[in-house]
């Protein structure tokens, strides 16, 4: 989805997202931001449908509007020249995924990227990730194209293969960032991480992000979203996810957008 | 002894406690016209009223109260927005038994006159009769303010600079103009439509007001300048939860009281599903803190369904810096004090949902730097409560959003915006500040003193 928003479309970085509200009586849920284009004045998002706000998200047509907009926010992501960079993304994470390469790339990197997805069919973002990155590997659960497996099994045999790497970036579901930094964790190959935790405000007001990194609380929103893997409590982020499952489910039988 | 001294300070009518605590609606109903007026007759128009100097912004309080005794009550609300701009939010929120009515001459034989409700009064019957007076603005100076946060403080001073004839422009991080009025205090003692018709009026001033602009991240203070702005004001309040850091504090079913009330206030989650924003509806739910954002929240807990609603504070009920009023209301309401008790620790189930608080008792030893006793914990004495929610509400401190990327603005170990007192002068020249940003964690009434404060100076600097 692009949105108009010059403004955030001048000022953002790598790493950072919006807060959108699709109406007055929705709710606030933080997006990465996947690309901007300032002259154009749009930024553009990516989202899985799987609650009620996205579900509303997708039921928008072009030329409607949002009832609020508010970015860009979180830390950048931390950008240098690292060296050999491979960049993972799992599912929709690969939207968060792409501007972390862009960047990378920017600042002289070599990137791999690992893309994954459960089956073919909703692989996104193939194409442009493969015309900005050294070299793509994609990989599917169900083997329905590219390599037959998960994202872990071709980062652990990457660096198996011998392959030098200065930094990894992980991106995609919880279980999925957790493993891949058991992968790294051996090789002590600093694994960063982009989380998605609950927010409400997402500038530091209410602390309802907040995740344990290396045993100290830290605000997903303006401390992160990203943060080193192998410090993230994993468990603790996942039990948060959860914390309202079944409103969930009863906000989306009152699903609003189809009035 | 004369007639007059023999009228009662009139009590003003509430909802039965009972029924309340089942409802989000306002809990004082107000004066009608007659027990207004009957009020205001106890005022006894003292030649030098103590009442003005306990006001921290200067209202005429003998004047509004003789026009409200005339039956003049349009005049009355008039009276009081030449100095205050929120009359109806500080008619409720403000602590008057500590400012004007703490010094009202009657109250040293009898009873104050209950200044506050009287204000509220004035300001309800103005906004209600749908007639309310915009005055008319001074010309155009052509001299621009930026002011960051649209509480109390940016609102106050907002409103003050826009009749001088300034283009004042208010950038509010959040999707609402309000800030702690919108998010933090409850419709049950300040109605949002209240908040919002105030804002309203602000704009028909002629105040730009922009939401969704967190200032610090689409906009620095430096960018606000290179734009064109003349002076900038940063009322951005103490925005940043405090937690106790204690194991388990992370469980789920622990939130701040930001959090806490953001999500049922702002974002109406008391309302779910009508509303997207969901709040757990507790059983035995447990609120850390003794001022006004732990009553609002255990009373928040009790109307979203609590069986059990406590407070737990680590004093006594004399050291809370909670109002009277709102202990009292609490206390009506059903919620249970455990006074003189600390958590030190969380446990929660399987899932990570918070079952447990494990508490010790304290008791008072000597004073400490604010003056009131320290609490010292009570050798063996832990005991457990059984809790599915938690709300901790010990405080807030300073955002570093706007002061960290506002370089050479001078903050203080706290991280709060070093201001000048009278002036909210900053280490920055044409950057001004007050409110919660500079003295920490304070009451609307004086961060709207701030902004008074600064307005002037502001005005001040731009003349120059």
């Amino acid at each position: 989805m692009t949105i108009d928003a010059p403004q955030i479309a001048t000022k953002r970085e790598a790493g950072q997202f919006v807060v959108i509200m699709t109406d007055e009586k929705g709710e606030r849920i933080p997006l990465t931001i996947v690309d901007s284009d300032k002259d154009a004045g749009t930024v553009t998002i990516i989202f899985q449908v799987v609650g009620k706000t996205t579900m509303c998200l997708a039921a928008m047509k072009e030329g409607e509007d949002l009832f609020a907009v508010l970015g860009p926010l979180g830390t950048p992501t931390e950008m240098e020249k690292f060296g050999t960079t491979v960049v993972v993304g799992g599912g929709v994470g690969i939207g968060v995924a792409y501007p972390i390469i862009k960047a990378l790339q920017e600042a002289g990197n070599k990137v791999i990227a690992i893309i994954g997805a459960r089956t073919k069919d909703i692989l996104i973002l193939e194409d442009e990730i493969r015309e900005i990155c050294d070299r793509l590997i994609v990989a599917t659960d169900d083997g329905s194209y590219g390599v037959h497996g998960f994202v872990t099994n071709v980062l652990q045999d990457l660096i198996e293969s011998g392959e030098v790497i200065n930094r990894v970036f992980a991106i995609g579901p919880v279980p999925m960032m957790k493993f891949l930094c058991e992968v790294t964790r051996p090789y002590k190959i600093k694994t960063i991480v982009s989380l998605n935790p609950i927010m409400v405000d997402a500038t530091g007001m209410c602390g309802a992000c907040r995740v344990a990194v290396g045993g100290k609380t830290k605000f997903a929103c303006v401390d992160g979203p990203e943060f080193d893997g192998h410090d993230v409590d994993f468990d603790l982020l996942t039990n948060r996810l959860r914390m309202y499952n079944g409103e969930e489910e009863e906000a989306r039988k009152g699903c609003r957008c189809h009035e | 002894m004369s007639k007059i001294d023999k009228i009662p300070r009139q009590d003003m009518p509430e909802q039965d406690p009972k029924v309340r605590s089942a409802n989000f609606d306002e809990v004082p109903l107000g004066y009608t016209k007659e027990q207004a007026m009957l009020e205001a007759k106890r005022c006894i128009q003292c030649k030098k009223p103590l009442c003005i100097t306990g006001c921290p912004v200067d209202v005429d309080i003998p004047g509004f109260i003789r026009l409200i005794a005339e039956g003049d009550f349009i005049g009355a609300a008039l009276k009081l927005k030449e100095t205050n701009a929120l009359p109806a939010i500080c008619g409720r929120v403000c602590p008057q038994e500590d400012q004007c009515e703490a010094v009202c001459v009657l109250g040293k034989k009898g009873e104050p006159v209950a200044i506050g409700r009287l204000e509220r009064f004035a300001a309800d019957y103005e906004r209600e009769s749908g007639n309310i007076m915009i005055p008319a603005v001074a010309l155009p100076t052509g001299k621009k303010v930026a002011v960051v946060g649209a509480g109390p403080a940016g609102l106050t001073i907002a409103g003050d600079l826009v009749k001088v004839g300034h283009d004042v422009t208010v950038f509010e991080a959040l999707h609402k103009a309000g800030g702690v009025l919108i998010y933090g205090i409850p419709e049950f003692r300040l109605p949002k439509s209240i908040v919002d018709a105030e804002v309203n009026y602000l704009e028909k001033l002629g105040v730009k007001i922009v939401v969704n602009a967190a200032i610090g991240r689409i906009k620095t203070v430096d960018e606000l300048f290179e734009e064109g702005f003349d002076a900038v004001f940063l009322g951005v309040g103490a925005g940043a939860p405090v937690f106790m850091n204690i194991p388990g504090e992370n469980l789920s079913g622990i939130y701040s009281a930001n959090e806490y009330l953001t999500r049922s206030n702002l974002m109406k989650a008391y309302r779910f599903p009508e509303y997207d924003t969901p709040i757990v509806r507790g059983k035995n739910v447990v609120v850390i803190g003794g001022g006004n954002v732990a009553m609002d929240s255990v009373r928040t807990a009790l109307r979203l369904g609590a069986d059990n609603a406590y407070i737990i504070y680590r004093r006594t009920e004399i050291e809370m810096p909670a109002r009277a009023e709102e202990v009292h209301h609490a206390k009506e309401e059903g919620v249970q004090f455990r006074l003189l008790t600390n958590p030190i620790e969380y446990t929660g189930d399987e899932n990570g949902w918070v079952t447990g608080m494990k508490c010790i008792r304290m008791e008072l030893g000597e004073p400490d730097e604010s003056g009131r006793r320290r609490p010292v914990p009570v050798k063996d004495s832990e005991f457990v409560i059984d809790v599915d929610t938690v709300v901790v509400a010990v405080g807030a401190m300073a955002n570093p959003l706007v002061a960290s990327t506002t370089p050479g603005l001078e903050i203080n170990r706290w991280d709060y915006i070093v201001a000048n007192e009278e002036t909210g002068e900053t280490s920055r020249k044409g950057v001004y500040a007050g409110g919660d940003i500079v003295t920490g964690s304070a009451t609307v009434i004086l961060a709207m003193g701030a902004g008074r404060n600064s307005a002037r100076a502001i005005d001040e600097y731009l003349k120059k």
